[in-house]
Formats: C-alpha cells, structure tokens, sequence
C-alpha cells in the first residue's frame, strides 16, 4: 500500500472518530452456536416491533445465510444510535456433513446443509467488506482461543475497525469470561446472557460508545 | 510435513501462497509457515477453502496461529506497515486436531495415515 493511500486511511480513520458518526453497519460474527442469531433476535425484541433474524437450533450452521434488518435504533448512554445490523453465519475453516448426522440428521439432509454452510461461510467473510465494525460473539463455555476469533480478530486490526468482544452464555455454570478477556486483553468485553437477556444494557452501553 | 519460510512466501502473491497451502493439505502435508498469513490472507484460505470442500474427499482445514501481539501504532499506519503474519499451521481437518492453545503456545495432535 502506498504512503499517500496509507496517509489518507489513516487521516479518514482518525477523522470518522472525532466526528462520530450516529449511523453504523455491524456484522455479528463468531464460531457456529456462539449464539449470533440468539443476540441478533434479542436486539430486535428489545429495540423493534417485535421481529426477529430467524430460527435458532442447536445443530450447528442453522443460519446459513447471512441476514440485515436496517434503521435498528438504539438509545443508550443518553444519544441514540442507528445501525444496520448483518447477522452471519458461523465461521468455520472446516465443515463435515457426518457433524449434522450426529443431530439426528438424515444423510441427504446432512449434505444439503453441509454444503449450505460452505456458502455461508463465504458470504460471511465476503460481508467483512462492507461493515462499520463487528460483534464478534463467543461462547463463554468455549475455550476462545479457536482460529476463528483469531482470524476475525486480526481482520479487524488490519481494516482498522471498531471491535467488541461479546463473551455470551453467562448463563451457563461453566462459562468463564475472564478467559475470554485474558485471550484479547486489547479488545472491549462485555459478557451477556443473550438468551436470558442479562447484563443486556451494558451491552447496548458499550455498542452506542463503541459504534457510535 | 513441509516447513516454509518466510524467504519463500515474501515473493509469492496472495492467491499463489494460498494454492500452495491448499495443494498441499488436500495431498494430505500438514505445512507449517515460518511467518504465518496477514490476516487478510487468512481469510481468504478460508473462503477457498470452503470452495474445495467435497464429501467424502476432502472436509477442510486446521490452522492455527497465535493472537496477533497488539495493534499496529500510528506510525504503522502512516507508513503502511501491515500486522506481520506469526508462525502458523496448517493441515487437513481430519489428520490435525488442537489439544490446547494460549498466547504462547499450540499443542497440536497429528494423525499419519487412516
């Protein structure tokens, strides 16, 4: 990249943080079965008329396509902020059909879906593109340390766009959020239940100061 | 195994290091990168990657690489010095498996054969 390009993202970058803009496009991202769609719904129940992204399961890769709802506005902080909201379909570097079989899926079944998930990893990186910043969404019972936060991570760096971590499942008696912080001490945490909804407004907190 | 170093991938393009990777796990090599991918490049491998999956024949990749250090600083920026790539590896899905993974170090098992 040359000096020039170089000099004018940099300056674009600073420029876009001292006038912050109140309008963002965020993706949510992470593993499969971190909980992205469960999030994803519970913003929309708590900040529209009662819609949602789509279904939740725990078979892994239920959301194979990636899915926008516009004009989201959240109050938070005392300003509001408007986003665009991308829920992707987990990432994942490898993908095998007899995963799902172990679900109780059919073998044809299996198949189909493995290779939906095939696509829906693409279009997941190919939506990196074109956003504002990321939710990037684990699962607090996990170990954190897989390739995919490591590679959403670095991506994030790289582009020089806004991050927060979002340590989910806090729920769970296992989780373990200090963990996530200890892997990416860098990066913002907030640690939710989103299928309880807990610690939820610390989360909108940090979304309108992040993204804001 | 194949170990390549940083020598080798500096004078290859984006898409030629990718090929190389991807050729050698479907033929079953686990490679190890002396200075990894730009984080970029990592997610370009997954996106070919995910294009190359076939049932039966060939269900993905492993990779692991260490948590970048930190972030760029200004003066990175400015001058348009990337985040530098850690050492990486990489290896068919069904013949590599991670046991444990820290800042410091990966512990990977290896499978030789069926």
């Amino acid at each position: 990249m040359g000096f020039i390009s170089s000099l004018k993202e940099s300056l674009g970058s600073w420029i876009n943080r001292i006038f912050k803009k109140k309008r963002a496009k965020i993706g949510l991202y992470g593993p499969p079965n971190a909980g992205k769609t469960t999030l994803a719904n519970r913003i929309l129940h708590d900040w529209t008329d009662g819609e949602t992204f789509g279904e939740v399961s725990p078979v892994p890769h239920e959301t194979r396509r990636a899915m926008r709802k516009e004009g989201v506005v959240i109050n938070a902080n005392g300003s509001s902020i408007e986003l665009d909201i991308v829920d992707t379909p987990g990432m994942a570097t490898k993908i095998d059909f007899k995963e799902f079989m172990a679900f109780g899926l059919s073998e044809v079944e299996s198949k189909k879906r493995a290779k939906e998930a095939t696509e829906g990893v693409i279009e997941a990186i190919k939506w990196l593109d074109d956003l504002d910043g990321v939710l990037l969404v684990m699962d607090s019972t996990e170990d954190p340390y897989t390739q995919v936060n490591v590679t959403v991570i670095g991506n994030m760096e790289a582009r020089r766009l806004p991050l927060l971590i979002v340590a989910n499942k806090m729920d769970l008696p296992n989780a373990s959020p200090a963990r996530i912080k200890a892997a990416f001490p860098q990066h913002s945490m907030v640690q939710i239940s989103a299928l309880e909804g807990s610690n939820i407004d610390n989360l909108y907190q940090a979304i309108a100061a992040h993204f804001g | 195994m194949d170990l390549i170093s940083a020598e080798k991938l500096e004078n290859m393009t984006s898409m030629e290091k990718i090929r190389l990777i991807l050729d050698k796990v479907k033929n079953g090599k686990i490679v190890v990168l002396e200075n990894g991918l730009t984080p970029d490049e990592e997610v370009r491998l997954i996106e070919m990657t995910m294009t190359e999956i076939r049932v039966d024949e060939f269900s993905g990749i492993e990779i692991e690489s260490y948590p970048s250090k930190k972030e760029g600083s200004f003066l990175d920026r400015i001058f348009g010095r990337s985040i530098k790539g850690r050492m990486t590896i990489i290896g068919p899905a069904n013949q590599i498996r991670t046991i444990e993974k820290d800042k410091y170090q990966i512990s990977t098992k290896v499978s030789v054969g069926d």
